[in-house]
């Protein structure tokens, strides 16, 4: 877990809110001010069960807002005591060039907010956790105009975001597509999780067989899973909705997103970037380098798949040929249909490897290269931010003589920088992790599965032996 | 039964065997009774050497020679272990005393020798009758032979093949003195071509559809199992890729670095597997290819029979034909057309004397015939007999020896399948220390 730097403006829960971030409305009228000029939205508190608390000690939603403001008053007196750069409070702002390390004030706000993060994160452990969510039970409905699946989502929780502490809803792909585009556009300065692909082609894939329609299913379940674990998408009201609401209206957020106007968009018009800060250069090489043998992996399993498909395919014709030779013999009549009925076993054993390959390797390979392809826009936005800000600090440093206060355009440019950059580093860490995680899983399922494979066969065989040499020990006897 | 002659052919030894008294095995293991040269002697071609040369028509040749050794089998279990006795043969060599065998006994399912010509390959490259591998397996084909024929209660005993172990030079000029080129040639002809039996043995007829059928599903399964070689080649081969790619992305990473690097290895062990398991495999198709061989000297025997049936056919209705004639001629009735009763009515019929002097002749003839008749029954019979034996042993030591390959192949596909275990086990290890 890198060093998060404390960083200006208030931040909801555990994160810092950057300016781009809806609240809902009832939120967005706490703003705590803290030293000048910084703007932020939204009130830390801590989560209404983060760390110490159990299900059962949760209090009804209600006594939310009397939590908050004792846990407020208390979090004032914490001084940040971990993290990176943090200042005193208030005072001047530095001017240098944002370069990767931020040097700005922290708020008794944004303390509690490190620390509530840190916690957080620890809670990833899952024992703590307070959102559980599965997507299950595909339907297929047929109505006049249309046929397409619906899958149940279902949501435990103890937040006090939500109403009730379970919900069961029945959402289509189109849903998770409207959440996914939703939730690039309210946090853009975070990694949002890929969804399996949109488009199929009709003649080619049965869009309703069980493998494709469990294959999405399983990506679907995945999806929303990460976003359930992120400590600031987890929040976001979208995914809220997409969980509980009975009909979703998804020109929902429409109304929120004119009223946040343009701190909402980003307008990222072609300025040039000086110099990408080392770490953000690291991610992109990384990336690139990582879609690469990607790329790679999924040409070998998928040129894999196809030989043991034509290598299948010579078993299913070899196999018989000892059947039909065994029915011109006499002695050796069994034990030719032993044979044949042991590589018949081995060509159903290497049917179900092949299958599991391609349903269960090869999605998971093209999901992380969308997912890596979702994450470079991320940084390209990161990088366009950056640009903007340093092209209008240059504009107004050039300009004006040091004297004159730098106005707020520029500041809220630089506030940018320093949220996108923490919350990308942030997500950068957990990404890590995970992808880790997803391919140790990935890769010790595909040894399984191979093992598997080898066992069955085994097996077979080694039934066979004593059937081959029993009729050779009884014919010895009567010798 | 040998055909008597000018021809200095080997006795015979007893010919009167019952079946379970004869069982060849694929090495070394006898179990005999009578007299057998392998228990005499120990016979192995033991290596293989590249000579060039020039040939028949004065160009330069290279080609293969094998050296067979040979030593008598009591003074190793004497424990004195002396030198063996060796000399060099080429293939044409084998071939040449294998014709001559295939000659001089029709009625024995001769052993066949390994294939000339490398077929049913999987991978184009064994394809060449110069590479080391298929050199090797030649050897021990040949090996194989040597001791199938060795271990033949008639076979063994022949002066030729015993000459053939022990001397080196002058062996081709004794072969082709006992003239049996001719009769090669006279036998090739008669068995290719088309006659009709009237009243084949069963047995026989049953046999050689036996043969067809064994010959026939054999080459499917050796063609099969080549393409599906191939296709194994290409999965293991696919995965040495992962090696390579594993270890180029454990350069860009941390943590997972290690175990993906050592994964890779695995997966390079795994793809060099395939080497081993498939010349295992080829001892298989080897196996088989015996019998795919043995099926053609099978039928050969059965359609010697029919030669011979036929032959005795032909010489019962020439006969029969010669006797209706007498009968004709003494009667004279004529009950069947002739030009002699045509040519007879037309210019008047013959004198007393004449008609005495044709009568005597036919009576000679008839006699003749009837004597040809007995004779060809015998051999008939007798070929029958010795030839019936002999596929009874053939069957036997077919079961036996089918058998053990299908045991061996089966044991072949665990000793694969552990390995493969093995292999994914080490390298999902490695993946969980990722």
């Amino acid at each position: 877990m890198s060093a998060v730097p404390l960083l200006r403006g208030g931040g909801q829960l555990t994160d810092v809110r950057c300016l781009s971030e809806i609240k809902t409305p009832a939120r967005s009228s706490e703003i705590s001010s803290s030293s000048s000029g910084a703007m932020s939205l939204g009130t830390p508190r801590s989560l209404a069960s983060s760390g110490q608390k159990n299900i059962q000690d949760i209090r009804h939603p209600l006594c939310a807002a009397e939590e908050s403001a004792s846990s407020r008053s208390a979090d004032a007196l914490i001084h940040p005591g971990s993290g990176a750069a943090t200042g005193g409070g208030g005072g001047e702002k530095d001017l240098s060039l944002p370069n990767g390390t931020p040097v700005e004030t922290s708020s008794p706000a944004s303390s509690s907010s490190l620390l509530n993060r840190l916690q957080l994160d620890d809670d990833l452990d899952g024992e703590t956790r307070d959102l559980f969510v599965t997507v299950d039970d595909p339907k297929k409905h047929v109505s006049t105009m249309e046929t397409y699946i619906t899958y149940r989502v279902c949501t435990k929780t103890t937040r006090t975001e939500f109403d009730l502490p379970e919900y069961s809803v029945r959402r289509r792909y189109q849903d998770f597509d409207w959440l996914r585009n939703k939730l690039e556009e309210s946090q853009p300065t975070h990694l949002i999780p890929p969804l399996p692909e949109k488009f199929v082609m009709k003649g080619v894939v049965d869009r309703f067989s069980e493998e494709f329609v469990d294959t999405r299913r399983k990506a679907l379940d995945k999806f929303l899973k990460r976003v359930a674990d992120h400590p600031v998408l987890s929040f976001n009201e979208h995914f809220n909705a997409f969980l509980s609401a009975k009909d979703l209206n998804k020109r929902q957020g429409l109304a929120l997103l004119t009223k946040m106007g343009e701190s909402v968009k980003y307008v990222t018009g072609g300025y040039k970037l000086r110099g990408r800060p080392i770490e953000f250069a690291a991610m992109g090489d990384y990336l690139d380098m990582f879609t690469q043998k990607l790329g790679t992996i999924d040409r070998i399993a998928q040129r894999i798949i196809k030989e043991q498909s034509e290598f299948l395919l010579e078993l299913r014709e070899y196999g018989p040929v000892y059947s039909s030779w065994s029915s011109f013999e006499e002695e050796l009549h069994d034990p030719l249909e032993g044979v044949s009925g042991c590589v018949s076993n081995c060509s159903s054993a290497l049917d179900e490897l092949t299958e599991d390959m391609s349903e269960e390797f090869l999605p998971v390979l093209k999901e992380y290269v969308l997912y890596i392809e979702s994450m470079k826009t991320v940084l390209k936005k990161r990088d366009q931010v950056q640009a903007e800000y340093e092209t209008k600090l240059e504009a107004v440093v050039f300009r004006e003589d040091k004297k004159t206060p730098v106005p707020t355009d520029v500041e809220k440019c630089q506030d940018r920088v320093e949220c996108f950059n923490a919350d990308l580093k942030a997500d950068w860490d957990r990404w890590q992790n995970n992808k880790r995680q997803d391919f140790r899983q990935l890769l010790t399922g595909m040894a399984d599965k191979n093992i598997q494979y080898y066992e069955k066969c085994l097996a077979a065989w080694e039934s066979l032996i004593p059937s081959l040499q029993d009729k050779q020990e009884a014919r010895d006897e009567t010798n | 039964m040998a055909d008597s002659g000018s021809e200095e052919i080997a006795v015979i030894g007893n010919t009167d065997l019952t079946p379970s008294e004869s069982e060849n095995n694929l090495k070394n293991t006898m179990v005999e009774k009578g007299t057998n040269l392998l228990k005499r002697m120990e016979i192995n071609v033991a290596e293989a050497e590249k000579r060039t040369g020039k040939n028949a028509v004065n160009m330069q040749e290279t080609y293969t020679v094998y050296l067979i050794e040979t030593r008598p089998v009591d003074a190793a279990s004497e424990g004195t272990n002396p030198v063996p006795d060796s000399l060099w043969r080429r293939y044409s060599e084998f071939e040449l005393l294998r014709n001559y065998l295939l000659v001089a006994y029709p009625f024995v399912v001769v052993p066949p020798l390994p294939e000339k010509r490398a077929e049913f390959v999987w991978h184009k490259l064994t394809a060449d009758n110069m590479d080391p591998d298929f050199v090797e397996r030649r050897r021990v084909g040949l090996e194989n032979f040597l001791l199938r024929v060795a271990s033949h209660q008639v076979l063994s005993n022949d002066k030729i093949f015993y000459s053939f172990l022990t001397e080196e030079n002058g062996w081709k000029e004794t072969v082709f003195e006992t003239g049996f080129q001719a009769k090669a040639d006279s036998r090739l002809k008669a068995l290719n071509a088309t006659f009709r039996v009237k009243n084949p043995d069963k047995r026989f007829a049953e046999m050689k559809h036996y043969g067809d059928e064994l010959q026939s599903v054999i080459s499917q399964l050796l063609r099969v199992r080549a393409r599906a070689a191939d296709r194994l080649y290409g999965v293991y081969k696919v995965h040495g890729n992962y090696g390579r790619v594993f270890s180029e992305w454990s350069a860009i990473e941390k943590e997972m670095g290690d175990g993906l690097q050592s994964a890779g290895h695995h997966m390079d062990a795994y793809a060099a597997s395939v080497d081993d398991i498939l010349e295992e495999e080829e001892h298989y198709a080897d196996q088989l290819k015996e019998y795919l061989f043995y099926a053609d000297a099978v039928r050969a025997v059965c359609r010697k029979h029919e030669l011979t049936q036929f032959e005795l056919e032909m010489a019962a209705q020439d006969l029969t034909s010669k006797k209706q004639q007498r009968e004709e001629l003494a009667t004279g009735t004529v009950r069947t057309f002739s030009l002699k009763g045509m040519t007879s009515k037309l210019f008047g019929q013959e004198t007393p004397e004449q008609r005495e002097a044709k009568l005597k002749m036919l009576e000679t003839q008839i006699e003749e015939g009837e004597e040809l008749v007995k004779e060809r029954n015998t051999e008939c019979d007798e070929y029958v007999k010795s030839a019936w034996v002999d596929i009874e042993r053939f069957k036997e030591q077919k079961d036996h020896d089918l058998r053990e390959a299908l045991i061996s192949y089966a044991i072949m596909q665990i000793s694969m399948c552990k390995k493969g275990i093995q292999v994914w086990n080490n390298a999902k290890e490695c993946f969980s220390k990722m």
